[in-house]
């Protein structure tokens, strides 16, 4: 399911006196099987863009086409489109209504029309996905569980619509330190396993450094960066001035090679810097 | 009667006593759980504590006992030599700890920043000029004097933050509970944040209490108490809790990026201190 953005403008209450260009002459295409990180401050421009993945916004003006269909009005195509695009929102917790996880996860194969049998199907693989024990869970409250199971819940509810796209808003917000690296390794998971399309959205650079292949870094409604993590955190200056950051480690090394350390400026997570200071130092040593 | 100990010395009574504090609750099934189990602390005026734990560690709870939301089943939680289960002193406890929350969406009541930051002088019933006053006032210490008249939804959420903080401010108060004020704000408005409560700490002399997730957050406190199970587990300075690594790996907790990297290059042999905490130590340790 490929995504393929040509010059796409968003602009909200347009004509209005609250006028206001959100997405500027966008394009963008990401292949299958991509894990791309989504970041930018608050008001660049990131959720306005994913809306568009599935529908939920459409192009003020330029095009987009998933999968080569063309989001624009609606049409029986674009019910079949919501499907292949999950689009996982910030505290999607809040969504959950149901009285049991069960319930709660089936809501969507049941309105796609799934047999029961199929909804089982679906509901156990996706909590075993997202590493809920089915047995134990499925019949309890989404509202006695801990967040980080919760949130958990409310993402096994997109993945049982199957969908070949997952979008993630911020999906560790809010979260300790060990629900968040359950979330990510879950994330991390379901594109190596699966080859699911991954777009993740997060303000943790540290997060970000860890897991995606590409980066691509909105400012003002616009691309203003798109590389692999090691191009795109070279540019710590650039991302200084857009509100944004590299990683801690990432300015620690930069610190050290001012300091006469010969280490390479692509270093943006704690395993790579203490490979390539290791490697510096005992080659030193060895000498 | 026990006698309290002074953490740090010092001759001055401290601002906030929790004394084997313990509070339960009974959750959708009808058990019981303990959210405090026993928790003693003393906070000194002045003092920036930081306080870490996962979720459902108590750490919020303990938080809302200290501006009196919650009260303890068993124990005492005294602010400003006020007792928190005295229901006449509520709103003096209150004025005395103010709270910020984690989503700014959910703190900001009116259409415009300035009335925002009036609501709660408005309620101390405070005359109109005096609260104009305060108001210009509190909107200054957070650097927000330039947005008086904007409308809150139209600022980013560092801004929004600020404004949560003024409005606090406002009340005049002398201890400020921030309850994971960051965790929803891009770097940028984490850092106005976080420079926000700083000033407030070092130059108001306020005394803050900061739970966080961000373990650099806490790299500036003078100490920082660790929570598990509704207790304090750890406690004392940033560089004596993050040096224990595998303490608090094991709470299911982080490092700050600096001391872990310190951490991974000891475990291979390299011979540098356990407790770098800053880029300017990590660089006086592999430069010397």
């Amino acid at each position: 399911m490929p995504i393929k953005i040509e010059n796409m403008s968003h602009v909200y209450m347009e004509g209005g006196p609250f006028e206001y260009k959100a997405l500027d002459g966008i394009n963008l295409e990401i292949q299958n099987g991509e894990f791309v990180g989504l970041i930018g401050h608050t008001g660049s421009g990131k959720s306005t863009l994913i809306q568009h993945l599935n529908g939920l916004l459409k192009p003020t003006s330029g095009s987009i086409e998933v999968n080569g269909i063309k989001i624009e009005h609606k049409s029986k195509q674009l019910k079949e489109l919501r499907q292949k695009v999950g689009l996982v929102f910030q505290y999607p917790e809040h969504q959950l209504f149901e009285d049991t996880v069960y319930l709660d996860i089936a809501f969507g194969p049941k309105n796609l029309g799934c047999s029961p049998f199929e909804i089982e199907q679906r509901v156990k693989e996706a909590m075993e996905l997202v590493g809920l024990d089915y047995e134990s869970i499925k019949d309890r409250s989404p509202f006695e569980l801990s967040g980080g199971q919760r949130r958990r819940v409310a993402i096994a509810g997109v993945l049982a619509m199957k969908p070949e796209i997952l979008v993630l808003d911020e999906p560790t917000a809010g979260l300790d330190p060990r629900g968040r690296d359950e979330i990510l390794g879950r994330i991390a998971q379901l594109h190596k396993k699966y080859n699911l399309t991954i777009i993740l959205v997060s303000h943790s650079m540290e997060d970000i450094a860890k897991l995606v292949d590409r980066i691509i870094v909105m400012n003002k409604g616009k691309i203003a960066l798109d590389g692999s993590p090691e191009e795109v955190f070279r540019h710590a200056k650039e991302l200084n001035e857009m509100g944004l950051d590299v990683p801690n480690i990432t300015h620690l090394v930069n610190r050290l090679r001012e300091a006469g350390l010969e280490l390479p400026d692509n270093i943006f997570t704690v395993e790579r810097a203490k490979e390539e200071i290791l490697r510096l130092l005992r080659g030193g040593f060895n000498d | 009667m026990k006698a309290f100990v002074l953490k740090g010395g010092g001759a001055i009574e401290p601002i906030v006593k929790v004394q084997e504090a313990v509070y339960k609750y009974t959750d959708y099934e009808e058990r019981e759980i303990t959210a405090l189990d026993g928790v003693s602390l003393h906070v000194k005026k002045g003092e920036f504590l930081v306080i870490i734990g996962h979720n459902g560690s108590g750490k919020s709870t303990l938080a809302k006992h200290i501006n009196a939301i919650n009260r303890p089943d068993e124990g005492v939680v005294w602010v400003k030599g006020m007792d928190t289960r005295d229901e006449s002193k509520v709103w003096d406890i209150r004025q005395t700890a103010g709270m910020v929350f984690q989503n700014p969406d959910n703190q900001l009541v009116a259409t415009i920043v300035e009335e925002d930051v009036a609501f709660g002088p408005e309620n101390l019933g405070i005359p109109p000029n005096k609260i104009r006053e305060r108001v210009d006032e509190a909107l200054r210490k957070v650097g927000m004097e330039d947005f008086a008249e904007s409308a809150p939804h139209f600022l980013s959420g560092g801004q929004k933050q600020r404004v949560a903080i003024a409005g606090i401010i406002a009340m005049r108060p002398e201890i400020i509970i921030l309850d994971e004020p960051t965790a929803m704000l891009d770097p940028a408005g984490r850092k106005e944040v976080m420079d926000t409560i700083t000033y407030l700490n070092k130059e108001e002399g306020i005394t803050i209490i900061h739970i966080t997730h961000y373990m650099e957050e806490a790299i500036n406190a003078d100490r920082v108490i660790v929570m598990e199970a509704g207790k304090i587990v750890m406690e004392g300075t940033p560089r004596e809790i993050f040096a224990k690594v595998e303490e608090l790996k094991a709470l299911g907790l982080d490092v700050p990026q600096i001391t872990e990297l310190a951490y991974e290059l000891r475990k291979e042999g390299l011979d540098i201190p356990a407790d770098i905490l800053t880029a300017e130590e990590m660089v006086k340790a592999l430069c010397p």
